[in-house]
């Protein structure tokens, strides 16, 4: 507490222009990949007052066995990305901390990941950290410092509508990198408060700016992991965190790994499989039986710990009840909706009606059958290309 | 130091002038740092710092043992340089107490030398208990424990790391057998330190090679390091009176105009007995990590828990030893005073913190929910 009194915010403020020294401080979330080192990169050129903030998640020292020989290569959280995400803020000269949010990280993602698919459901944790760690326990923390908002590495753009009083949430230019699916979530407040520079750039674009401000991390590969599953294996992360663990109920733990029968939709018993959790709806390969055809996973049944399977007509559905919902442009209407709902990343937006049973729950009639509607996953409903809202698939 | 960087390149281990020119200052540097402590001159072996002179003190004392079992006591609120080294005792085969301290609000932080003699067994090979707590500042009763240690015949090492150069240390009147010191802790460079080993004391080397440090520390003597070890030494033992009444005032006026202007603000340590340099505070309702962050961005430096630890989700070890709830330990801070610190420094700090915590309060969640609870009753 010696020496120069003078901040480091106040240095960066003098040393940019005078309008800019007037605007709010924004938090960037650093994760140590091109697109935040991107986003910090730009606001520091826009002479934007910023602090850089990366958030300890997992300690990757946990579960060992999950580790394999390999080079563990950009993980989230690894000391690799940390030391990246702090190399970009000292080559832009900005303020930087590591925060530690494995706590809540645990508590909020980590282990409702691992009991939605113990429950026979397809979890997308990268929802819950957006909705209940990013734009939550992190918004809080950059505010507590100081900053008025957040700003990250998020393909999508936040527009506010002077007529609705709404902030209103928009598919990113670049649709091959959208990921509105993830942020359908995000509250008013927290909208208010969220800044996602790279919604209106292709990642090209992003690439290059990198390369013209010579970030560090520029030529770095994108993840696409769940960043807290080494090697892509979420049943080796399910069964070693089971095991270290426990889970919330004895009987799912029980459970876990338990072999059941694998059925067709008939009744007809076709073999076995070896835990629940090794299955997702709709999916194809690893069913270990030869029936002359293609066979699909249709569903899992957690009461009788059955894998229900079919062909690929009987993974068609038309109809699902979505919970949750998290209206975004509007408040919750009392009336259907007409909207192009996405099921999954990457599924293409389809047609369907959205009959409101309730201010959060809902009941989604495609016009055209879906094929692996699947429990867990995220039904967000875009009207071009805004984000009307979305919710969980029940 | 410079010199030793540049023109006096030589190594003190070398017969050639260079080398004797190093020498000689190393020699030099081990007459102060002796003096700083009583001690005399060959009984400092230079190390690392203090975690090198901790590990070297503790595993080159069981190592130097005859006994068929060996058995080590320490305290709940060591630094992790004896703890984590207790760790790999275990893992070792040898056993290991960890002693409780106190947690009442006079002589919070205080170990019982009482709990020491009770846990000293036959097998026992060595007592480890600090000196100035580094996160409390809390002053262990040291000669009584060392009095403990001798009557029952084993070796006495303190981790004096904390108050090296803020109080006056002197080994044989503290009685300890072995002695850890820092030099960047009083104003000296980082990555070097002490262990003073009483004449006659057996340990066990932990780095063999060469013939340096009378066979207690193999390798080629870190000269620019041990100069400097050996200036500030010189500087704090001269400076230590005015320094430490300076400081003290400065460290007073801190805590009661805090306590003053924030309410709910604790004083973490038993206030009567510490380091004159030390203040560690509960803020409760302010997370410990956004204060930290807030004030570093207005210009302030201090720490939640220990440098070593940062990072980690566990609020401090010390803290919940010395008996405070999860909460307050976690929104605990802790500031430390030094020679550079001025009035102007106190006057700026507390014109920033309570604007900083209420802040953070008024924004946090849980004392959001907290205040809600409250007027719900």
């Amino acid at each position: 507490m010696s020496g120069n009194p003078m901040s480091t915010i106040d240095q960066l403020e003098s040393a940019s222009s005078a309008t800019a020294a007037t605007a709010p401080t924004v938090a960037v979330a650093m994760s140590g990949g091109v697109d935040s080192s991107t986003v910090a990169a730009i606001l520091r050129e826009r002479g934007q007052s910023i602090v850089g903030l990366t958030m300890q998640l997992w300690n990757q020292r946990r579960l060992p066995e999950l580790q394999g020989d390999g080079p563990r290569q950009h993980r989230c959280c690894s000391l690799d990305d940390v030391y990246d995400a702090r190399r970009v803020a000292d080559h832009l000269n900005i303020p930087f901390y590591v925060i530690n949010f494995e706590r809540v990280f645990e508590q909020t993602v980590v282990r409702p990941f691992v009991d939605d698919y113990l429950a026979g459901r397809t979890p997308i944790p990268c929802t819950r950290c957006n909705n209940d760690v990013k734009f939550e326990q992190l918004l809080v923390t950059a505010r507590q410092i100081g900053a008025s908002k957040i700003a990250t590495g998020h393909y999508a753009r936040v527009r506010f509508n002077g007529e609705t009083n709404r902030y209103e949430l928009l598919r990113a230019v670049d649709d091959s990198k959208d990921q509105t699916y993830f942020l359908f979530g995000l509250t008013q407040d927290q909208l208010a408060r969220a800044e996602f520079p790279l919604g209106e750039m292709t990642k090209q674009e992003v690439r290059a700016i990198a390369r013209r401000l010579a970030v560090p991390v520029a030529e770095k590969p994108e993840s696409q992991e769940i960043c807290f599953v080494p090697s892509g294996s979420y049943v080796r992360f399910i069964e070693s965190y089971v095991q270290e663990q426990g889970t919330a109920s004895d009987a799912n733990a029980r459970k876990l790994g338990e072999p059941g029968d694998m059925v067709t939709t008939f009744g007809e018993i076709l073999g076995r499989h070896n835990g629940l959790h090794n299955y997702t709806v709709g999916q194809r390969s690893g069913l270990g039986v030869a029936v002359g055809r293609p066979i699909y996973v249709v569903a899992l049944d957690r009461e009788t710990n059955r894998l229900i399977v079919g062909h690929d007509s009987e993974l068609r559905g038309s109809v699902c009840e979505v919970r949750n919902i998290n209206w975004i442009s509007f408040e919750p209407p009392a009336t259907p909706v007409g909207a192009r709902v996405r099921i999954r990343n990457r599924h293409e937006p389809a047609e369907a009606e959205i009959t409101p049973l309730g201010d959060t729950t809902a009941r989604v009639a495609f016009r055209q059958p879906q094929r692996a509607i699947t429990p867990g996953q995220a039904a967000v409903f875009y009207s071009g290309e805004q984000v009307l809202g979305g919710g969980w698939i029940v | 130091m410079l010199p030793f960087l540049g023109e006096n390149f030589g190594n003190a281990g070398s017969v050639h002038t260079p080398g004797q020119r190093a020498l000689a200052a190393v020699a030099a540097a081990r007459d102060c740092v002796a003096a700083l402590i009583g001690a005399e001159p060959n009984e400092i072996v230079f190390t690392s710092g203090g975690t090198e002179a901790d590990n070297l003190a503790i595993f080159g004392t069981v190592a130097a043992s005859t006994k068929p079992r060996q058995h080590v006591i320490t305290t709940a609120i060591e630094h992790h340089a004896i703890l984590h080294s207790c760790e790999e005792l275990l893992r070792q085969g040898v056993d290991v107490t960890i002693v409780p301290v106190r947690t009442g609000q006079d002589s919070q932080g205080i170990v019982d030398p009482e709990e020491i003699r009770r846990a000293i067994r036959p097998e026992t090979v060595l007592v480890s208990v600090m000196h100035a707590n580094n996160e409390l500042g809390t002053i262990q009763p040291i000669e009584e424990i060392a009095r403990v240690a001798a009557q029952a015949g084993v070796s006495f090492h303190c981790d004096a790391v904390q108050s090296a150069g803020k109080v006056p240390l002197d080994v044989k009147k503290l009685g300890v057998d072995l002695l850890s010191i820092s030099a960047h802790k009083f104003c000296g460079p980082k990555g070097v330190g002490a262990l003073y080993v009483r004449a006659g004391r057996q340990i066990v080397p932990r780095a063999w090679g060469g013939h340096a440090e009378r066979d207690r520390r193999a390798g080629t003597e870190n000269v620019p390091g041990i100069v400097g070890i050996g200036k500030a030494a010189e500087l704090a033992r001269k400076l230590l009176a005015e320094d430490s009444a300076r400081i003290r005032s400065l460290r007073d006026r801190l805590e009661s105009s805090l306590l003053d202007r924030i309410s709910h603000v604790q004083v973490n340590g038993d206030r009567s007995r510490r380091v004159p340099n030390t203040s560690n505070l509960s803020f409760p309702g302010a997370g410990g990590e956004a204060l930290l962050i807030a004030l570093d961005l207005q210009g302030l430096a201090c720490s939640t828990g220990a440098a070593c630890s940062s990072g980690s989700t566990e609020p401090s070890h010390v803290l919940l030893a010395a008996g405070l709830p999860h909460d307050d330990a976690r929104s605990s801070l802790r500031f430390s005073l030094g020679r550079p610190t001025t009035e102007a420094d106190i006057d700026r700090a507390v014109e920033i913190i309570p604007a900083v915590v209420q802040r953070i309060r008024a924004l946090s969640p849980r004392e959001q929910e907290a205040t809600a609870a409250t007027h719900a009753r």
